[in-house]
Parts: structure tokens; sequence; C-alpha cells
């Protein structure tokens, strides 16, 4: 499987108080397992990421729980209003434990 | 088409002037429309072609990058990498989108975009070559077509490529499989129609490798040839044969004007 690289996008500046676009996407292939290996039989085991967590300056913004039904290289986006200079920082937790991280700063004026 | 439904609509009167004025209605799509010739990307929904235009949203782009961090990863036993030689991709590689598959003298059949890659490998680079669909060799030939990203294709034909066109033309006309079907009865015969619960295109391989959301993955021109030849329950050549290769000739030089859309979101 091609290695996990998480990549996210918004504005590095704003004004105080707009409301700001975040795009994040991830590599993963988000096994469902729910399929069968054609040449052993057996279930591939599942392994996605099951939680997607976005702070900023150590306060939630937002979050999602994950389930088997979303699709390989998630893509999220949501919006947030920019209120003061920081850094935001995302979290992927991955079944298997692992955590990736990205972060990203945004200068407010 | 918007052009000569006017051409229509002049010479035959007001009779077709109706049905010119119904051709006029008709999306304009730009680049993605060249006469008579429509990219897949016009086929696609616009949700999907959204995600293409989006060079964050395009989950190809993550070939892209993975591309571009090989393209100087030295390996082999020479101690090379593709930089070595090539240097920049984006100059040394702008026309190689818009150009594959070309006639290589020293083998004296067409090669594509995917061959040439791992003869670099094993010839020059001493390095064994990466299997087909393989992360690897999806994300170099990705990368490397990516350079010519919206420039028209331009395959040209000589004497050398001539024979080899033509046997990809008769493979695209040849019946074959259960369902006794060639290539051309969906796609130049249905393109617009419905097959099940997708829309028809002509077929064009100027976006590929495409990422496939039914694949949840990019996958190269000949996986693609593969599942057509299958639908129709004939048993698929292998990925890099003879006969693909000529086929992807065939049809690169059909879809020639159309923009490189490397890499390409389709359902």
């Amino acid at each position: 499987m091609a290695k996990v690289k998480p990549r996210v996008k918004l504005p590095k500046t704003a004004q105080k108080g707009e409301v700001i676009l975040i795009k994040t996407l991830i590599s993963h292939k988000m096994e469902t397992g729910q399929r069968t290996d054609k040449k052993t039989g057996e279930k591939v085991p599942r392994q996605i990421i099951n939680k997607f967590v976005c702070t900023f300056e150590g306060e939630e913004v937002f979050s999602a729980d994950w389930h088997p039904a979303i699709s390989a290289n998630p893509f999220m986006s949501f919006h947030t209003v920019a209120t003061k200079s920081g850094t935001f920082e995302f979290t992927w937790t991955d079944d298997d434990g692992s955590v990736y991280t990205k972060t990203a700063e945004i200068a407010v004026q | 088409m918007r052009k000569f439904a006017v051409g229509v609509t002049a010479a035959l009167g007001f009779g077709f002037g109706i049905a010119g004025t119904a051709l006029t209605d008709e999306v304009d799509w730009g680049a993605y429309q060249v006469g008579e010739t429509r990219s897949g990307y016009t086929y696609a929904k616009a949700e999907t072609r959204a995600i293409q235009d989006d060079e964050f949203e395009n989950p190809g782009f993550i070939w892209v990058d993975d591309g571009e961090e090989l393209w100087s990863a030295v390996d082999g036993s020479e101690g090379k990498a593709c930089q070595s030689c090539h240097d920049k991709a984006s100059e040394s590689m702008a026309k190689v989108g818009t150009s594959y598959p070309v006639f290589a003298k020293e083998l004296g059949k067409p090669i594509n975009v995917e061959q040439r890659i791992n003869q670099c490998r094993v010839e020059r680079m001493g390095a064994e070559a990466w299997k087909w669909e393989s992360r690897e060799l999806l994300a170099m030939t990705i990368y490397v077509k990516n350079q010519a990203n919206g420039q028209p294709v331009n395959v040209e034909l000589n004497d050398d490529l001539m024979p080899f066109y033509k046997k990809g033309e008769e493979f695209y006309s040849q019946r074959r499989g259960q369902l006794d079907m060639a290539c051309k009865h969906c796609h130049v015969d249905n393109p617009g129609g419905i097959l099940r619960a997708n829309i028809l295109s002509q077929g064009q391989p100027n976006g590929f490798p495409t990422y496939r959301l039914k694949w949840q993955k990019v996958g190269s021109l000949h996986r693609r040839f593969r599942g057509c030849n299958k639908q129709v329950r004939a048993v698929p050549y292998a990925a890099g044969s003879e006969e693909y290769v000529n086929l992807e000739l065939y049809l690169t030089h059909r879809s020639n004007g159309l923009p490189v859309e490397t890499p390409s979101v389709r359902n």
C-alpha cells in the first residue's frame, strides 16, 4: 500500500471573523473488512481511519467518526471562523492505532 | 459541434433550423471537445468533473506527488535516478504526454510511456522493471504525463507506425467475446447512451492513467482495456501486450486535439 500522506489546504491569511474553508485529503486504502482475498478465500481484515479531528490552538474545531463505507483516500472539507492567528492541527486515527498528523498556520489580520 | 450545426442550418434552410437550434443548446465544452471528438470529461457527472478540476481534491494528485519523489530517487546498479539524465521533468517530459506511443527503433515496434520508463530503468539505471499497475509505475507514468497536462494530444503517424496503427484500428472494430461486440459498438456507435447504469463515452484515452472512483485508485489504460474486454466476456490480453499497445496507438491518435488530462477522475 502507498504510504499514508495527509494533505491540508487552507488560506494563509484571513480577516478576523471571516468564514474560511479548510480542505483535507489523506491517502489511505480504507479497507472495509468486507472483502475476501480471492486467492486464500479469507476475509481481508478491516483497516480504516476511524476518527478525524481538527483542533485550533488545542481547542476542538471539528471532528468526525468514519465508518467502513468511507471511500479510499478520504477527502473532508469544512468551514470555520477565523478568530485569531494560530495553528490548526489535524489528526487522523487509524484502526491499527497509528495517528497521522498535519499542522497548518493561519495569520489573522 | 456548434459550428457544424450552424452550417447545416444555413445550408438546408429552416426545417433543419429547428434541429440546429436544439444542437446549439448543447453545452460548450471548451477544450474538452474538438470537432466531434469529446473527452470522457464531457460524459462525466458535474460532481465527478468538480473533483478533477480541483487539484487538491483530485486524489490522482497523490500519485503525482509520489511520482515527483520517485523522479529524484536513486535506484539500480548505475546509481542513477530519472533526474540524473532528464533533469527537470517539467522541461524534458513536456511533450511525452502528448506524443506517446512512439516507435522504438531498437525494438521495431511502438512502445508506450510505461514501457519507456521500464526500458530506462532496466537498460540505463540497472534497476528492476516495475510491475504493471504497481504504485511506482503508475505514479511515474502519471507524473510524466501530467507534465503535459492541458496540452493537446498530438500523435504523429509515420511509415514506421502505420502498420501498427492499422492493427490497432482492426482490433477496435473486431468483434470479440461471448457478447460478440467490438470496441466501436459502444464507443463509436453509442457514446452518450446508457450501458446498464453507466453513460458510455467515446472511450478517449487522454486522461489516463485515471483515478477511477469505482477502483478507488488510479489505473492504467491497459487495465481499462482488460476491463472492457472482460465485460464482453472475452479473454483479455496482458497489460503491455503488443495488441494493447497497438490499440493504445490507434486510440491516442483518435484523441488528437483533446487536452491531456492525466490524472483525470472518472466514475
